[in-house]
């Protein structure tokens, strides 16, 4: 099982990615999480230079995500809503729209913000982008607010509620990967 | 005069099947200020004594546009990939004249609710080959939000801009199977 971790933040010391790092402490034995560090080489969304092949970082990325299993995503909030660098990554992943990359394929996400209410609003646009894109979208709300007392110094998560929230969360995401999960009627 | 001859009222006893050429299951829902349209070419129906069993395939879901085509597909609607078929099975077949109903379940996205099918009922009757043929206009409204099915926008007035009730249409051309 194979959960790429996308943080929206580019900030070296970021919370968000600081939390996607404490997501990997926690994954369970068989599940590997690869956290992306591409998010800075992606060029701006341009429909002239979107061919087949689109550009190389583009490519690794849409690679990276068609051979994951689930992808689990940290972002911050700006403006209320996703980060345009985020925004932008899964523009050129949502290409071309019906065959992509992200369609049918498990995502949870989860905000933090130094603020109290954990980038929810961003969280929240953020699953419908996703869902848009075809996106097996989850039902993980994990909003981790006033991140810089949770998060140390030296980028440790010392929270245990947040931990066992994180845990909580890739659970969901890894049944969701189990058809057998979802074929319960409601 | 009629190319086919009309040969009785009752409620068709033995098994017929759909002549998926002459059939079609399609199925209208308000969308702005218009109504969307669109078709399930793929499925399967048989009348076995009066119980009509149906079996459509998402994935042959046709709308005017590829893009959207893939929305419907995708788990925000139909969750074709989990859920690739719609069915329907009547638990009865009541006739009166050229009306018929066909209470029955109807599954979508793997959810199983209570409908009826409700329209015309035309034949059996003979045709221009010498097989006898039913035919079925029949549909019923869902409000697709029992199905899991919710996704909507806003207008800039306010108010979604898709419907919750969605009409399912299916026009039949039943065949009759011999012995």
């Amino acid at each position: 099982m194979n959960v790429l971790a996308i943080s929206g933040s580019l900030r070296a010391d970021s919370h968000n990615t600081a939390l996607l790092r404490a997501l990997r402490e926690e994954a369970p034995s068989g599940v590997k999480i690869e956290l992306w560090h591409g998010l800075r080489e992606i060029p701006p969304y341009d429909a002239d230079a979107d061919g087949a092949p689109g550009p190389a970082t583009v490519e690794a990325l849409r690679s990276l995500v068609r051979d994951a299993d689930a992808v689990f995503f940290a972002t911050p909030e700006y403006n209320s809503s996703v980060p345009g660098a985020l925004k932008n990554a899964l523009d050129w992943a949502s290409r071309p729209i019906a065959t992509n990359a992200f369609r049918n394929k498990p995502v949870a996400v989860m905000g933090s913000s130094a603020g109290a209410f954990g980038g929810v609003w961003a969280a929240a646009e953020l699953r419908k982008v996703l869902g848009a894109m075809g996106a097996r979208v989850t039902e993980v709300e994990l909003a981790v607010g006033h991140a810089a007392e949770k998060i140390d110094d030296a980028g440790e998560l010392v929270d245990d509620d947040v931990r066992q929230g994180l845990r909580d969360a890739l659970e969901t995401l890894i049944a969701e990967t189990s058809p057998s999960t979802s074929l319960v009627a409601a | 005069m009629s190319a086919i001859e009309q040969i009785e009222q009752a409620v068709p006893a033995g098994t017929w099947t759909a002549d998926t050429v002459h059939s079609g299951i399609t199925f209208e829902v308000p969308y702005a200020v218009a109504t969307f349209r669109g078709e399930v070419p793929a499925f399967e129906a048989s009348l076995v004594d009066g119980t009509l069993t149906g079996v459509a395939q998402i994935a042959s879901l046709t709308v005017k546009d590829e893009n959207l085509q893939a929305h419907l597909a995708s788990p925000e609607f139909f969750d074709a990939e989990r859920h690739p078929e719609v069915t329907f099975v009547s638990s009865e077949l009541r006739r009166n004249g050229d009306r018929v109903e066909l209470p029955g379940e109807l599954t979508i996205k793997g959810i199983t609710r209570p409908a009826t099918l409700a329209g015309t009922i035309t034949g059996p009757a003979v045709d221009h080959f010498g097989a006898t043929r039913v035919g079925l206009q029949v549909q019923t409204t869902v409000d697709r939000t029992q199905f899991g099915m919710t996704w909507n926008m806003p207008l800039p007035n306010g108010e979604p801009a898709l419907s919750n009730d969605v009409t399912l249409k299916a026009e039949l051309t039943l065949v009759g199977q011999e012995g």
